[in-house]
């Protein structure tokens, strides 16, 4: 079922900017309250074996998520978006950044911002996903916290992880 | 890991220079040398050779002198270590819509017998 869906993902390094496109086999309202409400975001933002849980949220433009993806060994990742613009059921867009457990974000670290488009085809939805740094600099300097944070080891277990899932028929 | 990540550092500014991009781009199609690498570039051999020197010290080339001509070969693993960070990217959407489908459809269920 899974080679089905139309999954892209393309980099492009003179705009810094990632395009991820998926089609999901569900009407685009169900597919847009899986992103928009936290008790469903809980449920599948962080891939496995990393966890997620909201510590607030306010889904219109103004407001933001803030969250924690949460590792096996109980470490927390804090993030937040800010969402700059809705159009229900259509699209938003929203500023991701690094922060702390009580949201405040962390001003040395770059942030990206995501536009998020849902179109209906067929029977189900495809969604669009624009992740864009502002320079070249800004995707070097979250390449190299990644490195330091100790998501390396964390990411490459999850690697694994994927590689097994995959085999399975 | 230290190593690892010097490389992934040094790629990656390097890359951030369109010309550089652009020499990594033309050798993706084979070894070639200096000369031949510089016409397309409306620069002097000198600022030219620095772009060489640049992405020789960061690993993404090797260069090989024979007499008067300089041929420069891509490193695939320098660049491959590059990609990895988007090839993790890439594992983090897409475990991530693999719990999405699993969530769609037993919401798409339960309204369905509803």
């Amino acid at each position: 079922m899974k080679a089905d869906l139309q999954f892209a993902f393309l980099t492009d390094m003179q705009t810094n900017t990632l395009t991820i496109r998926r089609a999901f086999a569900a009407r685009q309202r169900t597919v847009w309250d899986c992103y928009t409400r936290s008790e469903l975001l809980n449920q599948w933002f962080a891939p496995k074996p990393l966890t997620t849980r909201t510590r607030s949220i306010d889904f219109r433009a103004g407001g933001h998520w803030h969250y924690a993806m949460i590792d096996p060994g109980g470490q927390e990742y804090w993030g937040r978006f800010d969402y700059l613009s809705v159009q229900p059921i259509d699209g938003y867009a929203a500023m991701d950044g690094f922060c702390d457990a009580e949201g405040t974000l962390n001003p040395d670290l770059p942030r990206s911002r995501w536009d998020v488009s849902f179109a209906t085809r067929g029977t189900g939805t495809m969604v669009q996903t624009i992740v864009r740094y502002t320079s070249a600099a800004d995707l070097q300097k979250v390449i190299d916290m990644g490195m330091k944070a100790g998501m390396t080891s964390t990411l490459e277990r999850l690697d694994e992880l994927l590689l097994t899932l995959n085999q399975d028929p | 890991m230290e190593n690892y990540s010097d490389l992934q550092n040094a790629v990656f500014k390097v890359l951030a220079d369109p010309t550089r991009r652009a020499v990594v781009e033309s050798l993706t199609h084979g070894p070639a040398t200096v000369s031949d690498l510089a016409r397309p570039f409306p620069l002097t051999l000198p600022t030219f050779m620095k772009h060489i020197d640049a992405l020789e010290q960061a690993k993404l080339i090797s260069t090989r002198k024979s007499g008067r001509v300089r041929t420069c070969t891509l490193n695939h693993a320098a660049l491959a270590a590059a990609e990895r960070w988007f090839e993790r990217q890439r594992a983090v959407w897409a475990g991530r819509f693999d719990n999405l489908d699993g969530l769609l459809d037993q919401l798409e269920s339960t309204k369905n017998e509803s």
